[in-house]
């Protein structure tokens, strides 16, 4: 009896310092995913109450070719973007980690454009990567490339533009995997050298499974942040050229408060959502093969 | 900003405090003095080389990071015909300073207001985040109850959804709030800042992380002096937290500053705009005509973060640290 009232009593204590993020995630989380659901199931246009129309909304999903186009592009450039920035970033840091004279000043111009907001980052892109008189084409000019490519005005090439400009905002990443390099015991790298390991065979055998939970990690994280992929193109290219820059999240904006279809854009949202689920929930079960924790 | 690990909640409990995580930026070249336990001048040219190698690749990296930057700031400085030059200038001439003016009195863009506004936001969510997370931190840290497993790893799940899965709902959701409480919440900042006092999962795991390590004999002592949550919260556990509430007022303070989408999906007229959608908005005005103010307006709204950045380099630096180690 007496246990059970003291229960009661932490519970009480417990849930009344809760209480700010229990009233937020009921309002402004869960009832706007329930929400989402039910709308994804109407066709609502705000100015009226949304009428429930069943799978309709779905339905035209499969039937709608912007729908698989933003699809693809969306995991292209993840599946672009998020691996190679994943690599580049824990090339950077190992370099970072090094044991070498001046190694802060580098650490930190590695970091700043992390800082930069997006919409100064898009700006300046724009400029850097402007056909006829941006930087990067004048410098491939200078080095005899007669006809360089359009970039953000050539559908084959905006997509690429995107992607090589994401790599500049690795800082962040490269931060997290400094963090993680730093943790790994030193006697692991002195035992493998006893043992004669050239620098590449450490970094393989010692560095990557050291730090796999961080890599875990950065995918997760790098997984839900490249899928929803929006600013940086709708300021620089608004989808075009051809909707070759056209992403999922944008083209969920533009149903929802461009065309008023909340209905379509909330099932849009769901098929997000899914998506996003679905990936984390295969990362996680690969990684149960390659993350190993050391167990401190 | 980054959120964190949803996976291994259960792993987080002796993860350590912000304190000792590594000053990452600081601390290698002091180990370099560091005696190396082989030492025959083979090994130590092998060394030199490959350290030599280490330095030629970093400046190559920095330079491309930084070359962005240095772009922007020369073409902020240029008069519009010198940015139309074949090859291009690093060094503009004439340094056309009044740009800068300009971007202010430009009829397109009010930026004094725009960044009025953002300060307001910036304001009232960074207090609101900071408070409403340590409070709700302190429940997780501090108090054992049924079911505060379950949640923190709710809690912790929700970072996983996206806002744009949520974005239309929401909308829809402050709409018939400003029906429902008789004033107008779309075309407010009160959908910016208003959902901050209610905690953000990412700052609450990152201050719980930090409470976690403050002894319970402090919490116990206070208690046994008459102390109740509240005091021991008040009095114990925020005195010894201000270097994780700065991490995450900091953290909250670019979010806000960085924010795109949020603005734009509740602000819709110019006079109420934060400066990320000011800054857009001008860009999309005036065309791409206007590299050089383009590129000065872009600055300006670059260089609080910098600045920022610079003060607080170890704050900033070690809170990113924490939330990727804790795997």
């Amino acid at each position: 009896m007496n246990t059970t009232r003291s229960e009661a009593r932490q519970l009480f204590r417990g849930l009344t310092f809760l209480s700010p993020w229990l009233v937020g995630f009921l309002v402004f989380t869960l009832i706007p995913i329930a929400l989402s659901l039910r709308y994804s199931f109407s066709r609502y246009s705000l100015l009226q109450p949304p009428l429930f129309k069943g799978l309709e909304n779905y339905g035209t999903l499969l039937r709608d070719d912007v729908f698989w186009k933003v699809l693809k592009n969306t995991l292209i450039y993840a599946a672009v973007a998020l691996p190679v920035g994943m690599l580049v970033a824990l090339t950077v840091a190992i370099l970072l980690n090094a044991k070498i004279r001046g190694v802060t000043i580098y650490r930190t111009i590695v970091f700043l454009p992390s800082l930069v907001p997006v919409v100064a980052s898009a700006m300046l892109w724009m400029w850097l990567f402007n056909a006829r008189l941006g930087l990067i084409n004048s410098f491939l000019r200078a080095i005899g490339v007669v006809d360089p490519p359009g970039w953000l005005t050539d559908a084959h090439w905006a997509m690429s533009a995107l992607i090589l400009m994401s790599f500049w905002g690795i800082g962040n990443t490269v931060v997290i995997y400094l963090a993680g390099l730093q943790d790994v015991p030193r006697e692991l790298y002195e035992a493998a050298e006893i043992d004669g390991a050239s620098p590449l065979r450490k970094v393989w055998h010692v560095t990557l499974p050291s730090i796999s939970p961080v890599i875990f990690f950065n995918l997760i994280m790098g997984i839900i942040g490249t899928l929803q992929i929006l600013a940086a193109p709708m300021i620089m290219t608004g989808g075009g050229p051809a909707r070759s820059t056209y992403f999922f999240t944008m083209y969920l904006y533009d149903n929802a408060f461009l065309y008023l279809k909340m209905g379509y854009a909330s099932a849009l949202a769901w098929v997000l959502l899914l998506i996003v689920l679905a990936l984390t929930a295969l990362a996680a079960i690969s990684g149960k093969r390659w993350v190993h924790y050391s167990g401190k | 900003m980054p959120p964190t690990d949803t996976k291994h909640p259960e792993t987080t409990s002796t993860a350590t405090p912000i304190q000792t995580e590594l000053a990452v930026l600081a601390s290698a070249e002091e180990s370099s003095r560091e005696p190396r336990f082989e030492s025959t001048r083979n090994i130590q040219r092998g060394l030199r080389a490959r350290s030599l190698f280490v330095h030629v690749a970093l400046i190559a990296i920095c330079a491309l990071a930084i070359l962005p930057f240095v772009w922007m700031v020369s073409t902020s400085l240029k008069t519009a015909e010198a940015t139309t030059e074949f090859p291009p200038r690093f060094l503009p001439r004439p340094i056309q300073w009044h740009n800068y003016i300009d971007v202010f009195t430009n009829e397109k863009s009010n930026f004094l207001l725009w960044t009025r506004n953002t300060l307001i936001i910036a304001v009232l969510g960074v207090l609101g985040t900071t408070i409403s997370s340590a409070i709700v931190a302190y429940g997780f840290a501090k108090i054992r109850f049924i079911g505060r497993g379950p949640l923190f790893a709710l809690m912790l799940s929700t970072m996983m959804i996206p806002f744009p899965v949520t974005m239309v709902s929401l909308f829809t959701l402050f709409r018939w709030l400003g029906e429902l409480t008789g004033t107008q919440w779309i075309g407010t900042f009160k959908p910016l800042w208003v959902p901050a006092w209610f905690g953000s999962a990412f700052n609450i795991f990152l201050l719980r992380q930090f409470f976690m390590t403050i002894p319970m004999e402090l919490s116990e002592a206070a208690r046994i002096d008459g102390c109740n949550d509240f005091g021991i919260f008040w009095r114990i556990i925020l005195p010894l937290s201000r270097p994780a509430l700065a991490v995450v007022a900091l953290f909250a303070f670019m979010g806000i500053w960085n924010d795109f989408l949020g603005p734009l999906v509740y602000l819709q007229r110019p006079e109420q705009f934060t400066l990320a959608l000011g800054l857009q908005n001008f860009q999309s005005k005036s065309g791409g005509t206007s590299w050089h103010l383009l590129m000065a307006a872009s600055t300006l709204v670059i260089l609080p973060s910098l600045l920022l950045f610079f003060l607080a380099q170890k704050t900033f630096i070690e809170g990113i640290a924490t939330t990727g180690s804790k795997g």
